[in-house]
């Protein structure tokens, strides 16, 4: 058999340091001549014991896969270069139409009209206030949404029952668009926070549970029956094997949720707008809307938009890539 | 050739069938591991090895018979590695700890020794995609013996290795399996791999399972998988294994 030649002849502390440190048994390897004839003299036995491990060692050293994380420069070149390039020419193309005049100017304003509209806001020193209006209303919503649909989800995907029931009520929810819900929780609650909540509610909960449900679907079984195997049943279960199996759906629901959130909580600040709902970026909107005012009402869009993506970027996205690389399933 | 083993049993068959729908796979089976004994269970694809295994695993029931694990939970080992992915491979080995209910001071210190016993001392903080098919395999042989039961079954554990690891594993488990007195149900399709390893090899005839013929390996250990006592008894159970399953070729 090969075995005898391929064996790197590594003394057996050596061997059991070379695990910890792959790259070094490959230079051991070469000396495997001069120290064959040392082993041969030695105990019959021990040198069996220590060629098993010198043996192992070189094996893992073969067969170990380095994972090293493409370097800061390379990754901003190959991730953040395409969509800055993508802007650039979008901004160009608008200034363009805009200097061939295709509308009217109080119709179509430049890029940096909508700049000037954004800046006096912030001189009046509302904008702020008006970001976090709406940026607090959206996580708490969320979070909210989040201690909904995750025991909902959890129902949905063990409890056959339940699944039958209302599983594709739920998947069905989904594709409601929940501007729809905007007259009803006016009608149920007035022009008050709770018709916000609800309609941010309805359209992020199903978007959670299902995304779990998602998960727990995609879950190996193997892992389901060694989790049985070592004990985990019940709640135990749940906690060590199926929650963190299921984690990549679960993320990914909630990044979905998230964007359901943030649509919903537009929709219904634009609609329902009272002054005791204060000013959030959808009223901001529905201002510039009301004054005929193109710049306020393009950079209020922008504003959403921003923050929406901006949301997803710097929480979500860093959260999904973290979970996906421990598990190797990035690159 | 069949012997009645002694009264502390690692674990009790006693004429189990099970069927699936319509399909008998096995038929009163009934078969006892003695406490610190080596078994190997050898059948053509598709016998109910895996079957037979579920059920004394306690991860399906037996249509009827009964079978008895006194020692509690057995340990069970995979043809794939099944560790959990979201954990390193300490962790892994930890988990397992932590539900057999040892206290949390006492366990990296364990897993460390478990890791060093597989030889994988310094893997702790290894993640599972980052290891090789042999150490993965050496891990969930770890986080097995972590559970601490006296029985160890093992579904074909090494069938997707190289030959060259595969050996490796073999003369490991056979260090292990001495150092701990754990006993082991081994499941394979490979008769050498049962020679080498076992102290009775059972056969296992197909559709459905029943229990064919029985060996007591006496070859004493260090034993080498190409060794011509080996050999010679892994060709007699390859006769009667493809006596087996020509049987099935004739109607
Ligand atoms: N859950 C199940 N439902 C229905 N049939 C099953 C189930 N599990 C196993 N079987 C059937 O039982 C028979 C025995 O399967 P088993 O997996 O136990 O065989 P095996 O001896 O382990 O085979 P292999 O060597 O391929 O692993 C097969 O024909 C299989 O189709
Ligand atoms: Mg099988």
């Amino acid at each position: 058999m090969a075995s005898t030649e391929t064996q790197p002849k590594t003394a057996g502390a050596e061997g059991a340091e070379a695990t910890t440190a792959p790259a070094t048994t490959v230079p051991t390897a070469v000396e495997t001549g001069a120290e064959r004839a040392e082993t041969g003299a030695e105990r019959a036995e021990a040198a069996a014991g220590n060629d098993l491990a010198g043996l192992e060692a070189g094996l893992d050293a073969l067969d170990t896969r380095t994972t090293d994380r493409t370097p800061l420069p390379v990754l901003l070149r190959r991730k953040a270069l395409p969509p800055l390039v993508a802007v650039v020419l979008v901004l160009g193309l608008w200034q363009a139409a805009f200097a061939l005049h295709l509308k009217p100017d109080y119709q179509l304003p430049s890029p940096l009209m909508v700049w000037d509209a954004l800046a006096e806001e912030w001189y009046k020193g509302t904008i702020l206030g008006v970001i976090w209006q709406s940026v607090s209303r959206g996580a708490l919503g969320f979070a909210v949404a989040l201690l909904v649909g995750t025991p909902l989800g959890l129902l949905v995907a063990r409890v056959r029952p339940v699944r039958a029931a209302i599983g594709p009520i739920l998947s069905g929810l989904q594709s409601l668009p929940s501007v729809a819900w905007v007259p009803a929780a006016i009608i149920w609650f007035g022009l008050t926070d709770a018709t916000i909540y609800a309609v941010v509610l309805l359209g992020a909960v199903p978007s959670i549970a299902n995304g779990l449900v998602a998960g727990v679907d995609r879950i190996d079984p193997l892992h389901l029956r060694a989790g049985k195997v070592l004990g985990a049943t019940g709640l135990r279960g749940i906690r060590h094997v199926l929650l963190p199996a299921a984690l990549p759906g679960y993320i990914s629901g909630l990044k979905q949720g998230w964007a359901f959130s943030w649509r919903s909580l537009m929709a219904a600040e634009l609609i329902a707008t009272s002054p005791e709902l204060g000013v959030g970026l959808g009223r901001l909107l529905e201002t510039g809307r009301s004054y005929q005012d193109m710049p306020l009402v393009l950079g209020a869009i922008l504003l959403i938009l921003l923050v929406g993506i901006g949301i997803e970027l710097l929480i979500f996205a860093p959260v999904e890539r973290r979970v996906l690389r421990h598990r190797g399933l990035l690159r | 050739m069949t012997v009645t083993t002694p009264i502390p049993a690692a674990t009790r068959i006693a004429g189990v069938s099970k069927t699936f729908g319509k399909q008998h796979v096995l038929d009163d089976i009934t078969l006892d591991v003695a406490d610190g004994e080596f078994v190997t269970l050898l059948g053509a694809s598709g016998c109910g090895k895996s079957t037979l295994l579920n059920l004394v695993a306690g991860l399906d029931t037996p249509t009827s018979g009964t079978v008895e694990v006194p020692g509690g939970r057995p340990a069970l080992m995979f043809q794939e590695h099944a560790l959990f992915p979201w954990l390193t491979a300490g962790k892994n080995i930890e988990l397992a700890l932590k539900l057999r209910g040892m206290p949390k001071a006492d366990r990296p210190a364990e897993a460390e020794r478990l890791l060093e016993l597989v030889r994988l001392k310094g893997a702790y903080r290894k993640r599972v995609h980052e290891l090789s098919g042999g150490m993965r395999q050496r891990v969930a042989l770890a986080r097995a013996l972590a559970q601490d039961s006296k029985l160890l079954l093992m579904d074909e554990p090494f069938a997707a290795l190289d030959a060259i690891t595969r050996d490796v594993l073999h003369e490991e488990l056979t260090r292990i399996w001495s150092e701990t007195n754990v006993a082991v149900l081994f499941v394979t399709h490979n008769v050498r791999e049962a020679v080498r390893l076992a102290q009775r090899v059972v056969l296992l005839s197909s559709r459905p399972g029943r229990i064919a013929r029985e060996w007591e390996v006496g070859i004493p250990h260090p034993r080498r998988i190409e060794d011509a006592d080996v050999a010679g008894l892994s060709v007699e159970i390859t006769e009667q294994l493809r006596g087996e399953i020509r049987r099935h070729g004739q109607h």
